[in-house]
């Protein structure tokens, strides 16, 4: 399977980045149409187009205020875009957010979990809000694959920044999600938890077959996670390809390298 | 159905944590409301006390503080709840979960009404015990005051929510603030015939009149009138389906707007 955007022409030839159309066989679990959002003739989002293929690990880059996580919050349908339309399994998220909820999931540095409650409160009210079967039994496996146990009983606003990374990756993957929508999730983490919690991302990807979109800075963390990478510059798409296809188009080392020629010349 | 069942139980249980997990906020439930009767507990005390013309207008008083304090605690006990989804950032958790905006909603509702009966009732026991004065003696009467109240507060907390969700904290203080504009237009203390006759078109249009109304009736003629109750039901209908409503309109246009990911920022 390959994956695909719906990129308007003129845009394609206009920046020579992005790769032609290239059909894809099923339903995509992600796909993002002519998305535009607009604040006051401002355009955060303009324009972007890309699918992400069931099962793939997609990375979504850019800069501070490139529109990445109002790219994302338009996927969850937290937001209602301007103009084209966000589909996730085939639902439209700003008309038909409901019918998929259950089969999604998220973790993102803007959100906290209620930090007055236990661990095991947190997961134990997320779990039945996703109608989790076998809750106890799914909480006892989170525990395990994320080394909880020991701060389970206490109370989560008082854990360190990497334990509620942690607790809070855990409670995006408490309903075993078939997307799953990850924003920055490794930004607080020391490099040696990062690498960690990445390794249980990949597991469960693995073993779910789940489709994952990660939003990153971290170009290592990427080249790592993710199968494609759609780079985002104010608002627009500017570059999208598998990780080492872009290294190569671009002429660069790695990643980071990509990142940096595109925020300066895009 | 019985999925729905189990996502208010989820958010009720999400809300019970909260309150287990500090005493203070237990306590400052019956706190405020236990301070409120004592002040006009003794002033009761001191009107019956003075045998002067006020002496009988002294129960009216304090089962009036009771009543408002019903309306008031019950909009903030349903505020307050819906609070600390955005203090603790959590709002974003909550609607992306498949948890539905009734379902929240109901669960706010269900929250504001246990608040309300662990403030109300050690006070309405104390009030008995300090001043004699016993509140239960309104009879069924009683039952239809709390249940209109209760359902009017529910009406203000959707719509306090609803703007606190388009609006950001900026709306916060509307928690606080809302139920003042209420209080001289649907004459707790004085019957609607106190008010300019141009204003009672107004004061009949608010649901808690016909309740204070009730209470005089019940308090002073010894008459519970039921006319009045399913009245003001049918206006409590009315206003919770337009305050639903409003809060589904808020909700959207949040949507729109952009912010709900990283409200309480």
């Amino acid at each position: 399977m390959n994956i695909e955007q719906f990129v308007p022409a003129r845009r394609a030839t206009s920046t020579g980045n992005l790769p032609a159309r290239i059909e894809i066989e099923e339903l995509p679990a992600i796909a993002v149409e002519d998305l535009c959002k607009t604040y006051r003739g401002y355009y955060a989002v303009d324009d972007v187009n890309f699918v992400v293929p069931k099962g793939w690990t997609v990375g979504l880059l850019g800069g501070n205020g490139a529109g990445k996580t109002t790219t994302i919050a338009m996927i969850m349908g937290l937001v209602v875009p301007s103009f084209g339309r966000a589909m996730v399994l085939g639902h439209d998220m700003a008309r038909e957010r409901h019918k998929v909820l259950k089969q999604m999931n998220f973790e993102s540095p803007y959100v906290a979990l209620p930090g007055r409650l236990t661990v095991r409160e947190n997961l134990t009210v997320f779990g039945r809000l996703y109608g989790v079967p076998n809750l106890k039994a799914r909480i006892e496996e989170l525990i395990e694959d994320f080394e909880l146990g020991d701060v389970l009983d206490r109370v989560t606003g008082r854990l360190s920044a990497g334990q509620k990374t942690r607790v809070a990756v855990a409670k995006s993957l408490i309903n075993e999600p078939e997307v799953l929508l990850l924003d920055e999730p490794t930004a607080s983490l020391d490099p040696d938890r990062a690498e960690w919690v990445r390794g249980r991302l990949r597991a469960y990807q693995q073993r779910r077959g789940a489709t994952i979109l990660l939003s990153s800075h971290n170009m290592a963390e990427v080249e790592q996670l993710c199968d494609f990478v759609v780079i985002m510059s104010r608002g627009r798409i500017v570059a999208m390809g598998r990780p080492r296809e872009l290294t190569e188009r671009f002429q660069c080392r790695d990643l980071d390298e990509v990142f940096i020629y595109l925020a300066r010349v895009a | 159905m019985s999925d729905s069942l189990n996502r208010i139980a989820a958010m009720t249980a999400r809300y019970y944590y909260i309150l287990r997990s500090s005493w203070l906020r237990l306590f400052e439930i019956i706190y405020w409301p236990a301070m409120q009767m004592l002040v006009w507990g003794f002033l009761y005390t001191y009107l019956y006390e003075s045998k002067s013309a006020m002496a009988s207008t002294a129960g009216l008083l304090l089962g009036a503080v009771l009543l408002w304090d019903v309306l008031f605690r019950g909009q903030l006990g349903f505020t307050f709840t819906f609070l600390e989804e955005i203090w603790s950032r959590n709002l974003a958790n909550l609607m992306m979960s498949p948890l539905q905006p009734a379902e929240l909603a109901a669960s706010l509702m269900l929250m504001s009404l246990i608040r309300l009966l662990i403030g109300t009732i050690p006070v309405t026991i104390l009030t008995l015990l300090l001043f004699g004065f016993n509140v239960y003696a309104m009879g069924p009467g009683l039952i239809a005051f709390f249940l209109n109240l209760v359902l009017t507060s529910w009406a203000i907390g959707l719509v306090v929510a609803g703007l606190v969700i388009r609006q950001g904290l900026g709306a916060e203080s509307l928690a606080y603030s809302v139920m003042i504009v209420l209080l001289p237009l649907c004459c707790v203390y004085y019957p609607v015939d106190a008010l300019p006759a141009w204003l009672h078109p107004i004061a009949w249009s608010l649901t808690p009149t016909y309740v204070f109304e009730g209470m005089r009736a019940v308090l002073l003629d010894g008459v519970f009138r039921a006319d009045l109750m399913i009245e003001c039901l049918a206006l409590n209908a009315v206003y919770l389906g337009l305050a639903f409503t409003a809060f589904i309109t808020l909700l959207h246009s949040a949507r729109h707007k952009g912010g709900l990911l990283t409200m309480g920022e």
